[in-house]
């Protein structure tokens, strides 16, 4: 609670002096939750304004301005702290657009155009009923004009017009925050699917007056595409291609502006029991998503960024220049990929992230694995069926030499992960559209061709045992050498095939070098 | 022939010989060349000024109009400089006009970034090459140095007219490669500038028209409608933002040209700024 007593802490009182409450010192009086503030820009020192006991008094009824900051700005994936304060303030906030050069994958440079020096631009925090004094700074030595609609602002444009502004000069506009929600801003100068397809777009949250549900982690995560003229992963500089932007065909569909933005080493944490709040925006410009997060269940969204809640969610939809607010909780601990649920944009175009949650195990919610056998294929039926005392279900021995039977059962496990779907536990395929491998002359027929056709992909006509296939198979040269000579001297010593030849992780190895890069990873492992 | 018709009199050879030499075997740059020197009588070739280049009349198709406005604007022959303005140039501009110096302009001329990199008044200082364009320099600081030159700052019509030239051909906005390569560079960051001419003429002679920085031009703020665009509900304004851009545009597609005409309203007459420079005209 905040009165005059408060005022009277010597702390307090420097505060006045200054001016200002900062955000650390409102925070030592009011606890709330846990938030991670690292890379936050702190901006409030330097702040001044007038304000004392009478204004104090003011902002007990919760309406009148009170005091001025600046607006701490977030960068992705952190967001900047829960406001404390109990009233409205003047809040101002500075933003710088640049045009830069900057990773958008490994080996593939982009000419990205930002607010702040980021995609997605720095987050920004205000409280309902705040007066937001807007400053729109363009670099000097930026190429273009630009400007921001914020689509927290109600009034023409969303400030586009009033911020309109030439490289080297900065614009002022002011707007009063009334409506709570998450908000994308982007620039809207023509053309502006460019502008926005250069990743000039970011989140701004108008946290409620009775503010949010205090949880342990926030996190800013903002979708967006690019249209590269070179195709996924093509390296060297690349830059904005005008025709596939309006063909809407993307090279790039990515989480926080690059490939890996959320993965591996910058991947988002928390820790078994946790909540986990993600504000999610989608600067599109053309691609809606469909956010999911693989193995949880949202406790709660706010879709489209609004005050209603909605309670257990698979997936969201976010579009572009649209928002969300997603709660879950951390329950088992693990690797929760974050994917756009379009699933070829998640596997081939980047947009992968991931939670890491660690802590301990909870089996009784999660049990991971508890077995694994072969599975011939035979009904199973509830009801007990005495057999006899030699099993029908004999499984199949290869004619493999006693070392190649270690290789043989890895291939198994390969098989039996990423292949079955397809191709079927049985090996026979889906009639008439996926080919089998039991006894297919194209399986057991040229080695290097079958390694290529794993590595690469298929697609088009494929004529199998004399009968004519037209169907894609997706590379997967995202597995390892090893794991390819695995499960191809598996499949070629199953189901009726034999092939006393072991294949070698140096002749997948050989094959690998004249097939294009695909993505590192797979994210559904 | 329709040609004959639209075109002014001085600088037709030069496209009836390329339409000629198309008719003949399209793509033969040294056939046009050929029967360009052959056909240009000489009065045409020796009548420019020294370093403009003779851009022959034509038409011009405004990107975004209203409805009172015509789709086409003729324009009349004109030199053109053949490169921009230096900054070698414009120390010799601000020698003899000293009220142009640095510590002398007034504010209302030119804003707080008026030669922004130069040293001093009359040093352009290390990092500024005198052959380099001159930029960070207003409207009304380019627009005096052409009269001081006895010339003047080329129109929009008569800019565009010129720059839609390729190196290959006078039609370049119809060529998509040509297209894509202006649009490059408008996304491609820059923060130090080359010097002029290194790049190929185009087809008129004209060098650094794209690739190089924005240029001042006599009605950059009139574009759309008269008066302050900025401030008319009806012009630009409304239509250059988010979705809307498009509604009255002759080619959504043209991507250059939008951020052309978006650059230009962005602009203030005292604006200095980074990237942007000018270059001279002048009537027959």
């Amino acid at each position: 609670m905040i009165s005059l007593t408060w005022i009277k802490a010597p702390w307090a009182v420097m505060c006045k002096r200054r001016g200002v409450i900062t955000k650390e010192s409102a925070a030592k009086k009011v606890k709330t939750n846990i938030v991670k503030i690292f890379g936050v820009v702190a901006l409030t020192a330097g702040a001044h304004t007038l304000w004392g006991a009478q204004v104090a008094s003011n902002f007990m009824d919760g309406t009148e301005i009170g005091g001025e900051e600046n607006a701490l700005l977030g960068k992705a994936p952190n967001v900047p702290p829960p406001i404390t304060r109990k009233h409205p303030a003047k809040v101002i906030v500075n933003l710088e657009v640049k045009e830069i050069t900057k990773r958008l994958a490994d080996g593939v440079e982009y000419n990205f155009w930002t607010f702040g020096g980021d995609v997605p631009g720095s987050f920004i925090r205000i409280r309902e009923g705040d007066l937001v004094e807007f400053h729109l700074n363009n670099n000097q030595n930026n190429k273009m004009p630009h400007n921001i609609d914020l689509h927290a602002v109600t009034g023409p444009g969303g400030g586009a017009a009033a911020s309109f502004t030439a490289p080297g000069h900065s614009s002022q506009f002011s707007f009063t925050a009334s409506t709570p929600g998450l908000y994308v801003y982007h620039c809207a100068t023509a053309p502006v699917g460019m502008h926005v397809g250069n990743g000039m777009y970011g989140l701004i949250l108008v946290e409620p007056k009775e503010g949010l549900p205090p949880v342990d982690h926030e996190y800013y995560v903002m979708q967006g595409e690019f249209y590269t003229g070179g195709k996924f992963g093509e390296p060297g500089l690349q830059s904005f291609d005008e025709d596939k932007a309006i063909d809407e065909r993307p090279s790039y569909v990515v989480f926080n502006g690059a490939v890996g933005s959320l993965t591996g080493n910058n991947a988002l944490t928390a820790r078994v029991g946790d909540r986990i709040r993600l504000f999610l925006g989608n600067g599109g410009p053309n691609l809606s998503s469909s956010f999911h997060v693989i193995g949880t269940i949202f406790d709660t969204v706010y879709p489209e960024g609004g005050s209603a809640a909605t309670r257990h969610v698979q997936t969201t939809a976010v579009p572009p220049g649209g928002a969300a607010i997603v709660e879950f909780t951390a329950t088992v601990p693990g690797d929760y990929a974050l994917v756009d649920h379009s699933l070829f944009r998640a596997f081939n175009k980047g947009a992968v992230g991931t939670i890491t949650v660690s802590g301990p195990e909870n089996k009784a919610v999660y049990s991971g694995k508890q077995s694994d056998n072969v599975y011939t294929g035979e009904p199973i039926t509830n009801v007990p069926v005495v057999v006899s005392a030699t099993p029908q279900n004999q499984v199949e021995v290869p004619n493999l030499a006693l070392n190649l039977r270690e290789q043989y059962a890895r291939g198994r496990a390969v098989y039996s992960q990423t292949c079955f779907v397809c191709h079927q536990p049985s090996g026979l395929g889906v009639p008439g559209q996926i080919p089998p491998l039991a006894k297919s002359d194209v399986l057991m027929g040229d080695t290097a061709g079958v390694i290529r056709g794993v590595l690469q992909g298929r697609s088009g006509e494929l004529t199998v045992n004399g009968k004519k296939y037209n169907g894609i198979m997706i590379p997967f040269g995202n597995l390892s050498d090893q794991q390819i000579a695995d499960v191809l001297t598996f499949a070629r010593n199953t189901w009726g095939n034999s092939d006393t030849n072991a294949l070698t992780s140096a002749e997948v190895q050989a094959a690998r070098k004249g097939a294009p890069a695909t993505l590192a990873t797979n994210p559904f492992e | 022939m329709i040609w004959n018709v639209r075109k002014g009199r001085a600088g037709r050879t030069k496209e009836v010989a390329w339409r000629a030499s198309a008719l003949l075997r399209p793509g033969s740059k040294a056939l046009v060349l050929l029967i360009a020197s052959a056909a240009m009588p000489a009065w045409a070739q020796n009548q420019a000024p020294a370093g403009m280049a003779l851009i022959p009349a034509g038409v011009y198709r405004p990107l975004v109009r209203d409805a009172t406005e015509p789709k086409e604007v003729p324009v009349k022959a004109f030199y053109l400089d053949r490169l921009p303005v230096t900054v070698g140039d414009y120390l010799q501009f601000v020698r003899a006009n000293p009220r142009w110096q640095r510590s002398q302009v007034q504010r209302i001329f030119a804003d707080e970034s008026y030669l922004k990199d130069w040293s001093g008044d009359l040093e352009p200082g290390t990092n500024t090459a005198t052959d380099a364009p001159v930029t960070y320099v207003s409207w009304f600081g380019a627009k005096d140095f052409a009269r001081w030159k006895g010339k003047r700052l080329p129109s929009v019509a008569e800019w565009e007219h010129a720059a839609s030239a390729s190196s290959t051909r006078p039609d370049g906005e119809n060529d998509p490669a040509f297209k894509h390569q202006v649009l490059q560079w408008y996304i491609t960051p820059n923060s130090s500038l080359p010097g002029v001419g290194t790049r190929p003429a185009n087809f008129w002679g004209v060098r650094d028209l794209h690739g190089l920085v924005w240029e001042w031009v006599l009605d950059f703020n009139s574009v759309m409608l008269t008066g302050d665009s900025r401030a008319d509900s009806g012009g630009l304004e409304r239509g250059l933002f988010c979705g809307a851009g498009s509604q009255s545009a002759k080619d959504a597609a043209d991507y250059p040209a939008f951020m052309r005409f978006g650059f230009r309203t962005s602009l203030e007459a005292n604006y200095c700024i980074h990237n942007l420079g000018f270059r001279c005209a002048k009537d027959l």
